[in-house]
């Protein structure tokens, strides 16, 4: 090794020259003090903030922790707040404000998932069993909504790929089709007409077998709130938010592409694919750019959306196919 | 504010055209500008609490700050998303009870009303230009590119910025002067663009809403709106006098009625 490389490493210094760990921990910690007694301007704000990557604390519900996975980003977590006031979940109605008003009576327990369809084992899976089904994992994503906005979320849960393959899936099986729960009674706007409910989603089979498609039971260290998809969602995080069905009750898997709840109310805005992608705009706005919540203030400029949402991994699955078209 | 004693005389019965209505509140001018305060203040209000909620971070740390929170809005996750839908919808809301005025006079018989029609309106124009601006600014930071490209890709902003643009020449031409500088009747003509400006906004919001299918409010306001042209509609063909001087009856301030 040379000496210039070797001075980048450090190694040209005497051990008694380097700033112990403490000492240099500690200095930072001055400086935030310091920082957090001085003005909290909008701009020193953030910058308090983003020196720490750890996940925020929760909204005080049941603990539910998951080891810290190497799919995570390394982006800053959007606060418990606005990750639990700013949501879609039409069931509650349609505002971003709805749910976390009106999901306050929802029974997330007990609960059960069926799965079923075109596979050799099915079976019906409680709340416990499937929090015991594989290690709880940590994974910090990004979640771009169709909107044009996007959010990152420290969620717990594993690959769905783990309960996909207990139950077997038999050779006919192509596709995996998830429906949300519908509570008449706690659900105020399943009434509405809105969507055709109850909601369901899809995948193909491969894309649910990709280790980033993920089973949701917790966000944040604990349990899901009810407005977040409780008691169980999946999170796919190369395809806009709604593909992320909440509040399951059924994983069936089938031969044909199942019908999604978005794409039969609109089929020329909402395909069965959805990938994020700034290159294929929605017809009636521009997918090219997105506004991460809340970190980005006003006087950001909105920032590029990557193709599959930053993704990269999971591009083999559509090799060959003309993303236009499988929109 | 005093209503006048009902005359304890029966009043002789006169033929009337037009329905029987209560008399005209009549109250000292003091008591109009306090009225004016009110509604200038009830006005002022969406905006001003936005701006509590804007600045909520450095309110928090001062005595009273947190009181003074809980009043202001909450911007939220989103907070461009959140002033954008208030002020739109605040300057709905004016441009309604602006359009309310001429009604409500007639019907109720209150002509003072008419005084509260010009600062309901110039609110109107307030809101609709903050609105805008979020759009200019801080949604694409004036890069006339993207909004071109926006403006292509979403047509109800279109609508909604026509609508804006519409507004411009009656906020400019809403004093007294220029009244006079245009002449009554085409001071009238000009002003009657609110017509189409209110059916502008009323498209660009259900245009707005049609994405999410969620089409209650933007019918509400279109219900209000078609109200209030069928009121107008049926009180002009009610009349039995072709009207006279009435674009200029607000600046009358001492009407014989």
């Amino acid at each position: 090794m040379s000496s210039f490389k070797r001075a980048l490493r450090g190694e040209d210094l005497p051990a008694s020259a380097i700033t112990p760990r403490e000492v240099y921990e500690g200095r930072r910690q001055l400086l935030r003090g310091l920082a957090g007694t001085g003005l909290a301007a909008w701009a020193g704000r953030h910058m308090i903030g983003s020196a720490e990557a750890a996940t925020p604390p929760g909204g005080g519900l049941a603990k539910l922790a998951g080891q810290p996975s190497p799919l995570s980003v390394m982006e800053k977590p959007a606060p418990y707040k606005d990750a639990t006031s700013y949501n879609n979940f039409y069931e509650f109605g349609t505002d971003k404000s709805d749910p976390a008003r009106n999901a306050g009576k929802f029974r997330p327990t007990p609960w059960t998932v069926s799965i079923e369809g075109e596979c050799r084992k099915p079976m019906k899976l409680d709340l416990d069993a499937l929090r015991a089904l594989a290690p709880l994992e940590e994974r910090v994503y990004r979640l771009r909504c169709v909107e044009g906005w996007s959010m990152v979320i420290p969620w717990v849960g594993y690959s769905l790929s783990e309960i996909i393959k207990r139950v077997e899936p038999t050779g006919n099986a192509k596709y995996v089709e998830f429906t949300s729960v519908e509570q008449r009674d706690t659900q105020p706007f399943l009434g509405s007409r809105v969507l055709d409910w109850p909601y369901t989603e899809g995948l193909r089979l491969d894309e649910a077998m990709h280790p980033l498609a993920m089973v949701v039971l917790g966000m944040y260290g604990e349990v899901l709130p009810n407005q977040n998809g409780a008691p169980i969602r999946i999170a796919v995080p190369w395809k806009y938010g709604y593909k992320s069905a909440k509040s399951i009750v059924r994983i069936r898997l089938t031969a044909t592409e199942p019908q999604t709840s978005w794409n039969r109310t609109a089929p020329s805005e909402y395909g069965f694919y959805s990938n994020v992608n700034p290159t294929v705009d929605h017809p009636r706005w521009s997918q090219a750019t997105e506004r991460r919540l809340p970190e980005d203030g006003f006087f950001a400029p909105k920032r590029k959306t990557l193709m599959f949402n930053g993704y990269d991994q999971v591009a083999g699955l559509y090799a060959g196919m003309d993303l236009r078209k499988f929109y | 504010m005093s209503v006048q004693p009902a005359s304890p005389q029966p009043v002789s019965a006169t033929v009337h055209a037009l329905p029987r209505r209560a008399p005209p509140l009549a109250f000292p001018l003091r008591h109009l500008v306090l009225i004016k305060t009110v509604v200038w203040l009830l006005a002022l209000l969406p905006v001003a609490r936005l701006a509590i909620g804007a600045f909520s971070f450095a309110l928090v740390d001062l005595p009273g700050g947190a009181a003074l929170i809980a009043l202001g809005r909450d911007l939220g996750a989103n907070p461009l998303e959140t002033i954008t839908r208030s002020t739109g919808f605040s300057a709905l809301v004016l441009l309604t009870l602006t359009l309310l005025v001429t009604p409500a006079r007639q019907w109720l018989g209150q002509p003072w009303l008419i005084k509260l029609r010009r600062m309901l309106g110039l609110f109107a124009f307030f809101y609709a230009a903050l609105h805008a601006m979020t759009w200019v600014w801080f949604d694409h930071f004036f890069d006339l590119r993207e909004m071109a490209k926006d403006v292509f890709k979403r047509p109800f902003i279109l609508v909604g910025f026509s609508a804006f643009v519409l507004l411009l020449p009656l906020a400019l031409t809403s004093f007294n002067a220029a009244v006079r500088w245009l002449g009554g009747k085409r001071w009238l003509w000009l002003h009657r663009l609110v017509y189409v400006v209110a059916g502008l906004a009323v498209l660009h919001f259900w245009w707005m809403k049609a994405g999410k299918n969620d089409l209650a409010q933007p019918a509400l306001f279109a219900a209000a709106m078609l109200l209030l042209a069928g009121a107008r509609f049926a009180w002009t063909r009610r009349r039995a006098r072709p009207p006279q001087a009435a674009p200029l009856d607000w600046l009358q301030v001492r009407r014989r009625d």
